[in-house]
């Protein structure tokens, strides 16, 4: 035993502490896979649709073209896609200002029992793409063209 | 590593590169921010709101960093018993406490706008207010270990070496779970952020840093200022109560 530094020692036995801690970590990380997500996608409530009186949050992108203003003026229906599939969700009220179609979205509510998800409050989802306003604003083509002509 | 080991010898490295640091980094981050509000582009889909991030991403990044650095200094301290490492660890929280609640604020104001929302309890708002919990945490530790060389000092560097598992944590919380946050712009040389906002985005982390650092080295010198005055104070009191006792 007197052949190991003190040092030594340290360094071994901070090495096996930090080894079981990051083990540790993974597998609490590892079983909060599913409690620590903030939302369902449309395929989860497709598979396994929670309770009417469930609170729950539904994420996932606003399909192109599924946007419709009722006739109230206030209410508006979009179907959320996952590309897998499709919830129709009927909103009420106002809308964050990145809410769009073809943006993703998070709705809170609760799912009907006619398979409608009617949301109480509806988030923006920014991804993480960022592009100047003009560009965005411009076709794709046009886009590439001016890409191309500064690189 | 082994030259500064003196605290001598650090301290006139130290002296000669705190005000470099701190004025090079105001420089830098004034450069940064003006060119983040006046010069780069607004967003395509947040507008004039993007601006925040110039403060944003820094911040979150030094917040994490901090820490990291908070690590690696009570790992050095607690196998290799370096004398500057726990002085470098506590000099590093208070800034990176800072840093993760600019970083935490400025974010809510960001949320507003463009989610709909303050404060949502998703996985990475939730770590990155743990991880501003944990620094409180270090802090008052640190602080109640006070700045002789005891158990005490051991206790606060196992705690920061255990805060670190919140690091990974906050970075991949965006990965494994669903989240409000979005995932990373810049990962491993791959950019999903246009030029426009990526270059200011970068010296400004870069004054940042500079800042940081410059605080860092100003807060050990100050450490080591008290701890030389508490000996001295402590020697003079042991003078007094010897040339009592001879009296």
């Amino acid at each position: 035993m007197s052949a190991i530094k003190p040092k030594h020692q340290r360094l071994v036995l901070l090495a096996i502490a930090l080894v079981a801690l990051i083990g540790a970590a993974l597998l609490a990380a590892w079983a909060l896979r599913n409690q620590a997500s903030y939302f369902y996608v449309p395929s989860e409530i497709a598979a396994d649709p929670p309770a009417p009186d469930r609170a729950v949050r539904l994420g996932g992108m606003v399909e192109q073209g599924s946007l419709q203003t009722e006739a109230d003026g206030v209410t508006i229906a979009f179907f959320v896609g996952d590309g897998e599939a499709r919830v129709p969700v009927r909103f009420q009220g106002i809308v964050p200002s990145l809410f769009k179609e073809g943006s993703g979205v998070v709705a809170e509510g609760k799912l009907a029992a006619d398979g409608t998800f009617i949301a109480d409050n509806l988030l923006a989802k920014h991804d993480e793409k960022y592009v100047p306003r003009e560009l965005r604003e411009m076709s794709e083509h046009q886009a590439q063209q001016v890409v191309a002509e500064t690189q | 590593m082994h030259g500064l080991a003196n605290p001598a010898r650090f301290l006139r490295l130290a002296r000669w590169l705190t005000v470099p640091l701190l004025a090079g980094g105001l420089a830098v981050t004034a450069v940064a921010l003006a060119w983040g509000l006046f010069v780069a582009p607004a967003e395509g889909l947040q507008g004039e709101t993007v601006r925040i991030l110039y403060v944003h991403v820094p911040s979150a990044w030094l917040g994490m960093g901090g820490w990291t650095a908070i690590a690696v200094a009570s790992f050095v301290e607690l196998v290799w018993r370096h004398p500057l490492a726990g002085i470098a660890a506590r000099a590093v929280a208070t800034p990176g406490a800072l840093y993760t609640a600019v970083c935490l604020i400025t974010g809510s104001l960001w949320g507003r706008p463009a989610w709909g929302t303050w404060w949502v309890w998703d996985g990475r708002l939730t770590s990155m207010l743990v991880l501003l919990f944990l620094y409180f945490g270090y802090l008052a530790l640190a602080n109640a270990a006070g700045s002789e060389n005891s158990g005490g000092s051991r206790v606060t560097a196992i705690f920061g070496l255990v805060g670190a598992v919140n690091i990974p944590i906050i970075h991949y919380s965006v990965l494994w779970w669903n989240s409000l946050h979005q995932p990373p712009s810049i990962s491993m040389g791959k950019s999903a952020m246009a030029p426009d906002f990526l270059v200011p985005l970068l010296v400004s982390t870069v004054g940042f840093s500079l800042i940081f650092g410059g605080v860092v080295l100003a807060r050990m010198r100050a450490i080591l200022a008290d701890q030389q005055a508490e000996v001295r104070l402590r020697r003079k009191a042991f003078a007094e109560a010897a040339s009592e006792v001879a009296d």
